[in-house]
């Protein structure tokens, strides 16, 4: 099964991906981790202001049968959270990578981006598994 | 792990394949739990059940050996017939819940749940010696295929020889389905209307395609067992495992009327139960409905008022495709229980507030 691993963004080890805009980072799900869940139900985010530390938890993705934690890819503070997602959670398996965003991030230090997986990587760890 | 005669062709419509009591079935395909949620409510539902158990209890006192064994009373039903039944220890604690078929005077079908099956066959044997009635695991040589949801009557009929008009709810026949010689229920898990054919083994995977082929005009679709969850809490009918285990008898459960204290033959569990009748259950079984969108989960706790110490927990819980609300089944004590009283869910690090609700969630025909 192939699945979509944009070039141009970044990953972690937990399936989320993050777009670099300048000082800013958007941040979702892979297409990978939406077709795991399976029907994306419910999706809880953080407050705008929230500031988040690399690795910490942000949020939490509800399927039909089971509950996972979001991690934040990098350092940075909230400055948005999808609110679409509150009324169209499916959004998040239609279109991971577009409208199914969940946080962009004011980030801490733009240049950590290189510390995160770069698609290659990525689609190796999904292939293994 | 093991494997249904089925598990080439899910894996061909896609199906995601996890253990599940020790054997690889689809927890869901290609469509996902939704879709195939919608099409047991709407249309139709294919499901394989070949992981179930099919226990034949045969003799010239197969009956009264069952009615020793289980909670009901397998004499009185008659040929053709069916009944839910549970077998329980002696203190009226579950050990399983099952359907029981009557195919003769003398052949039974117990059909109980897979993780169950090896505990429920040494158990029937136990509790049957000295009477004539055996015992035949045939679990492995049959498989179950479920065609549920509205249209099914329609599918199947177009593609057996038994007039299905005549076949009631909980009742079985002999017939063939597809060309296949099957045993045709008219049982199941959904809520919905449907039917369940057993089938030897090999011959599940003509009846699966037959089936597909005949019922892709009606929207027959294959279903996985992450719908028969859903379907199966909606319609508010206990999962063993969940709702229903050692440590839960049947009045808890809301499943008393199950339980012949009246019978003629002595069956094991009797004194205890008989006991739960008359002092009423420690706990009882309640829908909720819970406000906003976060899902109650299998062991969350229940509070009301704000209190720390919990006073019950979740069994099941899952947003309900066909309601759009978060549902959940709870034990609650019977002073809590009242319908309309408020709790509140503790999921992950909030309390989320829920009504009780009547249950069954949803009742077909009633939307």
């Amino acid at each position: 099964m192939t699945v979509e691993i944009p070039e141009d963004l970044r990953y972690t080890e937990d399936h989320e991906w993050l777009r670099l805009e300048g000082e800013e980072g958007i941040v979702g799900i892979t297409a990978y981790a939406a077709g795991e869940l399976g029907d994306v139900v419910f999706v809880e985010l953080p407050a705008v202001g929230t500031a988040l530390e690399k690795s910490q938890s942000f949020g939490v993705i509800e399927s039909v049968k089971t509950a996972s934690d979001l991690y934040s890819p990098l350092a940075g503070e909230v400055v948005a959270v999808n609110e679409r997602l509150a009324e169209h959670p499916e959004l998040v398996n239609d279109d991971p990578y577009g409208e199914g965003w969940m946080v962009r991030l004011k980030l801490a230090d733009p240049s950590a981006v290189d510390d995160l997986q770069a698609a290659a990587d990525y689609s190796r760890l999904v292939e293994a598994g | 792990m093991r494997q249904t005669a089925l598990v080439e062709a899910h894996r061909q419509a896609g199906g995601r394949l996890i253990d599940f009591a020790g054997w690889e079935m689809p927890v869901q395909y290609r469509s996902g739990i939704l879709e195939e949620h919608r099409a047991v409510r709407e249309r139709a539902g294919l499901f394989d059940l070949s992981h179930m158990g099919e226990l034949w209890v045969i003799g010239s006192q197969a009956g009264e050996a069952l009615a020793g064994a289980l909670v009901t009373d397998p004499p009185r039903l008659a040929v053709g017939r069916a009944h839910y039944s549970m077998i329980c220890a002696e203190d009226g604690g579950i050990i399983d819940d099952l359907i029981v078929y009557r195919l003769a005077e003398e052949r039974f079908l117990v059909v109980p749940n897979a993780s169950n099956r090896e505990a429920v066959a040494d158990l029937l044997r136990e509790r049957m010696a000295g009477r004539d009635a055996g015992v035949d695991d045939a679990s492995l040589r049959t498989s179950l295929v479920a065609i549920q949801g509205p249209r099914a009557a329609s599918i199947l009929s177009a593609q057996s020889d038994v007039d299905l008009d005549a076949l009631r709810y909980y009742s079985i026949v002999e017939g063939h389905a597809c060309g296949i010689p099957a045993l045709i229920a008219r049982t199941g898990y959904t809520g919905e209307d449907g039917f369940e054919l057993f089938v030897e083994w090999d011959r599940a995977v003509p009846l699966w395609q037959g089936l597909l082929d005949a019922g892709a005009t009606e929207g027959l679709i294959p279903a996985g067992l992450g719908a028969r969850d859903t379907l199966r809490l909606e319609a508010g009918m206990p999962l063993y495992g969940n709702e229903l285990d050692l440590q839960t008898n049947p009045f808890d459960a809301g499943l008393g009327r199950v339980v012949k204290l009246d019978k003629a033959v002595d069956f094991v569990g009797r004194d205890a139960l008989t006991r739960i009748a008359e002092a009423g259950p420690a706990k009882v079984l309640v829908g909720l409905r819970l406000t906003g969108r976060a899902i109650a989960r299998h062991g969350n706790a229940v509070h009301r008022g704000g209190e720390q110490q919990p006073i019950g927990v979740v069994t099941s819980g899952a947003p309900s495709p066909s309601l759009g609300v978060p549902i959940a089944m709870a034990y609650l004590p019977p002073a809590d229980a009242e319908v309309g009283t408020m709790v509140e869910v503790a999921v992950r690090q909030a309390r989320v507030e829920a009504e009780v609700v009547p249950l069954p969630f949803y009742r077909r025909g009633a939307a």
